[in-house]
């Protein structure tokens, strides 16, 4: 038997073995920002509704650690997460929020039927704070510290039981 | 009724591939002298398990047809409402039936090499017929364990759940069979390949019964590697004809795989030379098919949002894939130093070249198969990679151009031992069209290397490959020698096609008001106007644009920018102007304000060539496949004749 | 089975990125749909644009995507080039921010060796299989069944 002939068998083997191993894993389909431990970039953004301030980077800087929350009007997940957003508030979160590609009087409308959680709204109309930051899609929540660093990134929408996961990083976050 | 026909004629067919597998394998253990008893039942249990299976697609079919509600494929899969033409499509437009037809073109094929092929030892066929039993056996528990197609709702469903008019489009309704159907021909060369292993008789004889199969194989996957090509140029309305998406790559590999297989079976038809090569090529073209069909049904690549894909069918296939090829390559392990050593050659020969040929193209399958799964292997340690054209474009081409280099020549070359001298004449041919190209191309610069090599080699090889002809009669050619000149003339005009599109493509992205005129190339489009058009589940805006090639006349195009409620999504139909060099694309985007439209134009010249190449390929395949069986069945009759002959002069 | 990838992931894109896409009201980025002035930037905007993926797509490139982050990541390539920025600096910000996963252009990085490694392998194996040939000519063993 010539040793050579077995090398396929070895190689086809390995493939078996890998493409096993990933069915069982389960699937990780998000695009992880690379940014969390760096501060976050410079931006100011304009205030996206009337009756709150805009967002600058500036504004991350006064040792208070936040929740940014990333997200749009035109977004599905977005209200369904709106809730949540409005339990973690009432439990002491401070969320800040940037408006990606939206219109002032659609902000206003998803405000005014599902709530509004944010003490301050920025308008991103070039997705700036969005590539900026590493966030791939709406909505995303971060967590900065007091010093503007990145500390906890969630992909997609926040469910109940995210909740304590997102005031535990800001407890975190505050030390 | 008919659901529980089908089922019970799947039962059967299940039942006969299994005895088929058990008296093949009989059969090859009994001792050289002796014969098993089973042995006679192998050829009728392949004929009567491929007509039984074709007996329950038909069922499937006629269920469609008659959208029997009560079955629960149908009332997933269909609609009362759907023209005849989809509701049968649908059959095989889902997993189950998709199947079914998959097992059903097996083993009719099954039943067609029991019936006709005699020119293998009959236990190297009966080994063979054992393979296809084994295989086929895996497929039929699939089916009846994890993915029945007859299975009966408790209470029939009202109406059916599939009136999706997108899923109604007569490409896609026709495309996955084209596939389907290469890639079950490839299992017919595989068991052939299993066959001659396990009876250590890798004949001539074998390359030629396995020859037409894989020829077969290849012709399907080439048609529908093209179209799908070409289905994604004009659906997805950006232009761009093949992406390295891992689906597409699904598709390429078995087609790769089975090209080498094709050329290497020449060689050992012709000379019996490169045999365990052939086997080992034999196991790898159905392999690809496998692990093909396994990357697009387990969705273990894809990403983002994929459709919900069903974990236990992934680990069916990916444990039918490892019974067949695992146990396929260690048979091949244990055998394989066996199997006498073939003729010899020299390097400057037709066996040579070939060989050439075969180290690229399995060195790009490689690239293609590792590239393809190495964003698995780095997901499996957690690292996210991407690999896609920027990678798959050079590096294939790394091995690409020097094949079609010795492609040059090649054909020219005589069997066992040549001389280049012999082709001068050719070569000074060839070297000189080589030369004029290089110069043109730096003449047109800058373009791009890839690009530019393919515009150097394409006209040569065009005129190279019908070389051949040369000082031969025409009308005394054999169709396989005209198939190959073909075929290869094809590959020529592919490249062109491919090299142009990527060297010359103009793009122009602007926003005009109507009654404004936009320049792209040669062309000049004018937005005459926007206007709504709604279709059964869709509203439109359709672009109505008046488009003139170098002032010319006036041609109307009206590119329209859908969008469907159920499920909610938009697409874009573009607008395509074929002329003879090139296409015009024209594509109709959102408003832009002040009254403005996005228009998305590109002029490609010479684009179609990469699928009238595609189809040339594929026609040179259909001439040698049409030449071989003709060439076979004169060669039986003759046979016979000869045998008839001698029984009446001992009468 | 192209034909219906390519569908779903047309309908998985639109479905994904948008939400539903016709909800979204704002007109697309300044340059997502719209070229540069100037031919050279434009065509070095378009060549790196052919080198980073949709991050919310299969398998297609930030050029050919209708999704609006696709189209938002084009005006951000598009106006950092014309103002003056060098193709490999964006290329290297967006790797920053994504990691690996934005760029199709391929690196040597301690994740990406083995790609390459395996084009010099396979030159340096189909070197010698045909070396072998040749150099001993007809009198070659049938080196092509050992490999």
């Amino acid at each position: 038997m010539n040793r050579w002939f077995i090398l396929p068998l070895v190689l086809f083997l390995a493939f078996v073995g890998l493409a096993g191993y990933m069915l069982t894993k389960p699937k990780d389909e998000f695009v992880e920002s690379r940014m969390i431990g760096k501060p976050l970039p410079e931006f100011a953004l304009p205030a996206a509704a009337v009756d709150r301030p805009g967002l600058a980077t500036r504004d991350f800087r006064d040792g208070k650690p936040r929740l940014l929350n990333i997200w749009a009007s035109w977004c599905i997940p977005c209200a369904a997460e709106a809730p949540q957003l409005e339990m973690l508030r009432r439990q002491g979160a401070d969320v800040v929020s940037v408006a990606i590609r939206d219109r002032p009087e659609d902000v206003a409308g998803f405000l005014a039927q599902y709530g509004n959680p944010y003490s301050r709204i920025g308008a991103d109309n070039l997705s700036v704070v969005q590539l900026g930051i590493g966030s791939s899609g709406v909505p995303e929540t971060f967590v900065i510290d007091g010093q503007g660093i990145i500390r906890y990134q969630h992909i997609g929408d926040i469910r109940p039981s995210d909740v304590p996961t997102l005031l535990e990083k800001l407890q975190e976050a505050a030390k | 009724m008919a659901a529980e026909l089908g089922l019970a004629a799947m039962w059967l067919a299940a039942a006969l591939a299994a005895l088929q597998l058990v008296a093949g394998a009989m059969a090859m253990n009994a001792r050289a002298d002796g014969t098993s008893e089973l042995a006679p039942l192998v050829r009728p249990a392949a004929v009567l398990q491929g007509l039984l299976a074709a007996f329950a697609f038909l069922s499937l079919i006629y269920l469609f047809a008659v959208t029997d509600l009560s079955v629960k494929l149908v009332a997933l899969n269909s609609h009362s409402a759907k023209p005849l033409i989809f509701k049968v499509a649908g059959a095989w437009g889902n997993h189950e039936g998709s199947m079914l037809l998959w097992v059903t073109v097996m083993s009719t094929a099954g039943a067609l090499i029991a019936l006709v092929e005699r020119r293998l030892p009959e236990k190297t066929m009966q080994a063979t017929l054992a393979a296809q039993g084994f295989v086929a056996l895996g497929f039929y528990a699939f089916l009846l364990f994890s993915s029945n197609p007859f299975e009966r709702l408790p209470t029939p469903a009202l109406e059916g759940n599939g009136l999706n008019p997108l899923l109604q489009d007569i490409g896609l309704a026709f495309h996955p069979p084209t596939l389907y159907f290469g890639y079950v021909g490839l299992s017919v060369a595989f068991s052939f390949a299993v066959g001659a292993l396990l009876t250590r008789q890798v004949t001539p004889d074998f390359a030629r019964a396995m020859r037409p199969w894989i020829l077969g194989a290849w012709i399907f996957l080439t048609v529908g590697i093209t179209a799908g090509s070409y289905w994604a140029y004009y659906e997805l309305g950006w232009g761009g004809w093949w992406f390295w998406d891992p689906v597409e790559n699904a598709s390429l590999m078995p087609w790769l795989a089975a090209t080498a297989l094709l050329h290497s079976a020449s060689v050992l038809a012709a000379r019996d030379a490169l045999r365990t090569w052939t086997i080992m090529l034999g196991v790898v073209a159905f392999s690809m098919s496998m692990v093909g069909t396994f990357l697009v049904r387990s969705g273990i690549l894809t990403s983002v949002h994929a459709f919900a894909v069903d974990p236990e069918r992934g680990t069916f296939i990916l444990a039918l894939l490892a019974i067949y090829i695992g146990g396929a390559l260690a048979v091949f392990a244990f055998r394989a130093g066996t199997v006498a050593e073939g003729e010899r050659f020299s390097i400057t020969s037709r066996e040579g070249a070939l060989v050439v040929n075969n180290v690229m193209l399995s060195a790009i399958l490689a690239i293609v198969l590792v590239g393809t799964l190495y964003p698995l292997l780095t997901e499996a340690f957690d690292v996210r990679v991407s690999v896609g054209p920027p990678y798959f474009n050079p590096v294939s081409a790394i091995f690409f151009f020097p094949m079609v280099a010795v492609l040059l020549v090649g054909p020219l070359l005589r069997w066992r031992r040549d001389s280049l001298a012999r082709i001068r004449p050719s070569l000074v041919i060839v070297g000189l069209l080589l030369l004029v190209g290089i110069m043109v191309a730096l003449l047109l610069s800058p373009i791009g290397i890839l690009p530019g090599l393919g515009l150097v080699f394409a006209p040569a090889l065009a005129v190279a490959s019908v070389l051949p002809l040369r000082g031969r009669s025409l009308r005394r050619l054999p169709l396989a020698t005209w198939g190959m000149v073909v075929a290869h003339l094809g590959i020529a005009v592919a490249l062109f096609g491919m090299a142009s599109e990527s060297a010359f493509s103009e793009e122009r992205l602007v926003a005009v008001q109507v009654g404004q005129t936009a320049e792209v190339g040669p062309w000049k489009v004018r937005l005459d106007g926007i206007q709504p058009v709604a279709g059964p589940n869709w509203t439109a805006l359709q672009g109505r644009m008046f488009a003139s090639y170098q002032g010319g006349r006036e041609i109307e195009i009206d590119p329209q920018s859908r969008s469907f409620w159920v499920p909610p999504q938009q697409t874009t139909e573009s607008a395509l102007v074929t002329r003879w060099n090139g296409q015009l694309y024209a594509v109709v985007g959102n408003e832009a304000g002040d009254g403005k439209w996005q228009l998305r134009l590109w002029w490609k010249p010479f684009v179609t060539f990469i699928w009238y190449g595609g189809l040339l390929i594929a026609l040179g395949g259909l001439l040698a496949l049409v030449g071989r069986v003709i060439a076979d069945l004169k060669r039986r009759h003759a046979k016979g004749r000869v045998a008839q002959r001698r029984k009446e002069a001992k009468a | 089975m192209r034909l219906l990838r390519v569908l779903i992931v047309a309908m998985a894109c639109v479905i994904a990125v948008a939400g539903v896409q016709a909800q979204e009201s704002m007109p697309p980025a300044p340059y997502a749909y719209r070229q540069l002035d100037d031919p050279e930037q434009e065509a070095k905007a378009q060549a790196l644009m052919e080198t980073l993926r949709c991050l919310k797509c299969q398998s297609q490139s930030i050029a050919d995507s209708d999704a609006s982050m696709a189209g938002d990541m084009r005006s951000d390539v598009r106006m950092r080039i014309a103002a003056g920025e060098d193709p490999e600096a964006i290329r290297a910000w967006l790797m920053e921010r994504y990691g690996d996963y934005v760029s199709y252009k391929p690196e040597v990085s301690e994740t990406t060796w083995p790609l390459f490694a395996l084009p010099v392998l396979l030159l340096a194996f189909a070197g010698l299989v045909l070396w072998r040939r040749m150099g001993r000519g007809p009198a070659a063993r049938e080196g092509k069944g050992e490999s």
